[in-house]
């Protein structure tokens, strides 16, 4: 059964702060669901369905937020699988509204991680109780560390360079400089990112994501509805999720989960690689880019680093990536997928002005990461299109 | 900070329990094992009750060699976690070891810049409190 152009997403709206220490993640959320209805001409009376992560939230996570907002849905969703939940969250309300049990959906996400001065990805975590975190957490596991080790492997493997990841937070701050939300929008270059102190070898400061405060929202209806409302509908044509882990030991690891996900949702849009004309992709640290591109299959193993070298990512070049600035230097809360969507969305409704993409943008591709590449993570991909 | 807070071992620990008591037991007497399946003969590591591929729960511990291969490894020189943040920057990396699986640990006795993928490495025993003793690797010697 394909969902292909029957849902749509109808509205967005990402939450222009960056910084702010005096309100809550529930407030930033709800002006986000706010937000989203406004741009897609609905009000909360109209929303059925609610997903978000928990993850960050108290005790009974979304329950929680649904109490703030006075919501009693009839669809909810609190997939946790870290920074992509927000992509798997738009698949998974897809398949409700399409199913039937609800009609209209909102995905939210909102957080305060830099005001509350958390530290995202080099915390070393004490881990969980769980068995994996057990043999892990002892040696110092940090999110940082765990990605880094894909990027050393990945050097080793195929002589990538440090010069050609830097070029991936080079661009990526070209973008943010025409996003007035960004929150670093002073260009730098490839020297700048060699130069800034090492984090965990290979990667720099400037190759991690940024910490801001930030949330966002999307509203998912079908596509019939959707062409009743006030902005152009934006069409999920297919969708794909997976998990990599430690595979009891046995894992390749240069195989991340974007490799299934990317495939699925290919499969399931029907569309071919040609035919992506911007993607969205999580960019937690510049390796984070390189290696999704290769799994999905934009390249070659080991053809990543030229692949995202001489400007290639840029929005008026051949292959426009990340153009609000990305998690590299936009914003990243802790948890990017919903700014993914967004931006997507915005891309292909044509209003993203100094930042649009120069090519006729029809088909885009989200694809978030949650989690560590290097330890375990989830994969979630999106296939989208403006007709 | 008073002295004897310096002297505590800061860095998390294992909880040992039914599936893993054997192995964090030999890890106490500084042996190193993996797990096979007595039914469809898959190795695996962490230690598990049930084999992951058919969840036979017959078990075979195989006593490791405990020599190996650096797989990937990275430097870390910012973690501001208790225990960690005293001693950067620290060498994690994932060890392939002789019987074809990998682990992630420490590597120790030696410089980040010293470090290869490949450089064959050898597990050193380090006995952090009483009851547990981790499985770190050293440059082989």
């Amino acid at each position: 059964m394909s969902l292909s152009r029957k849902i749509a997403i109808a509205g967005v709206y990402e939450h222009p702060t960056r910084f702010a220490p005096d309100k809550t993640m529930f407030q930033i959320m709800a002006e986000s669901v706010r937000g989203a209805l406004d741009d897609a001409g609905l009000g909360i009376k109209d929303v059925d369905g609610l997903a978000t992560t928990g993850m960050g939230m108290g005790g009974m996570g979304i329950i929680g937020f649904a109490d703030y907002l006075n919501l009693t849905p009839n669809f909810v969703d609190s997939t946790a699988i870290g920074g992509s939940s927000f992509v798997a969250h738009t698949a998974h309300a897809a398949a409700a509204i399409n199913a039937g049990l609800c009609n209209v959906c909102v995905v939210v996400y909102g957080s305060t991680a830099a005001s509350s001065r958390t530290a995202v990805g080099t915390g070393g975590g004490g881990g969980s109780a769980d068995p994996p975190d057990q043999y892990d957490a002892p040696f110092g596991v940090t999110t940082v560390g765990a990605y880094a080790m894909i990027a050393q492997r990945h050097m080793h493997d195929y002589g990538t360079t440090s010069e050609q990841l830097a070029e991936i937070a080079v661009t990526m701050r070209l973008h943010a400089s025409m996003n007035p939300a960004a929150k670093y929008r002073d260009p730098i270059t490839v020297e700048d990112v060699m130069a800034s102190r090492v984090i965990s070898s290979p990667l720099h400061l400037l190759d991690c994501c940024i910490i801001s405060d930030g949330g966002g929202a999307l509203v998912i209806t079908s596509a019939e509805r959707a062409r009743d409302l006030k902005k152009k509908p934006v069409y999920l044509l297919g969708a794909g999720e997976a998990v990599r882990h430690s595979a009891r030991g046995q894992r390749d690891y240069l195989n991340i989960a974007a490799a299934q996900s990317g495939r699925l949702a290919f499969e399931r849009a029907g569309v071919a690689h040609k035919d992506i004309d911007m993607a969205m992709i999580y960019d937690s640290f510049t390796i984070t880019v390189l290696s999704t591109l290769e799994n999905l299959g934009f390249c070659k193993p080991g053809e990543g680093g030229a692949f995202v070298s001489g400007g290639r990512l840029r929005h008026d070049r051949e292959f426009p990536i990340n153009t609000d600035g990305g998690g590299l230097s936009s914003n990243h809360p802790g948890m990017r997928g919903i700014f993914l969507v967004i931006e997507a969305a915005k891309q292909l409704r044509g209003e993203c002005g100094p930042r649009q993409v120069k090519k006729n943008c029809q088909i885009a591709l989200v694809h978030g990461t949650g989690g560590a590449l290097g330890t375990r993570h989830s994969g979630a991909t999106l296939i989208l299109s403006n007709n | 900070m008073p002295e004897s807070k310096e002297k505590k071992y800061l860095k998390p620990l294992p909880h040992l329990d039914e599936e893993n008591r054997p192995w964090w037991e030999a890890l106490k007497r500084h042996e190193l094992y993996v797990q096979k399946c007595r039914d469809c003969g898959d190795m695996r590591y962490y230690p598990r009750a049930q084999c992951p591929s058919c969840l036979s729960p017959r078990t075979e511990w195989v006593r490791a060699h405990g020599r190996g291969k650096v797989y990937t490894f990275t430097a870390t020189y910012q973690n501001q976690s208790p225990g960690f943040r005293e001693s950067l920057p620290y060498i994690m990396a994932y060890i392939e070891l002789d019987e074809g699986l990998k682990m992630l640990t420490n590597l120790v006795d030696c410089r980040p810049e010293d470090v290869k993928i490949g450089m064959p490495v050898e597990v050193v025993y380090e006995d952090v409190t009483p009851e547990v003793t981790l499985a770190k690797f050293r440059p082989a010697r």
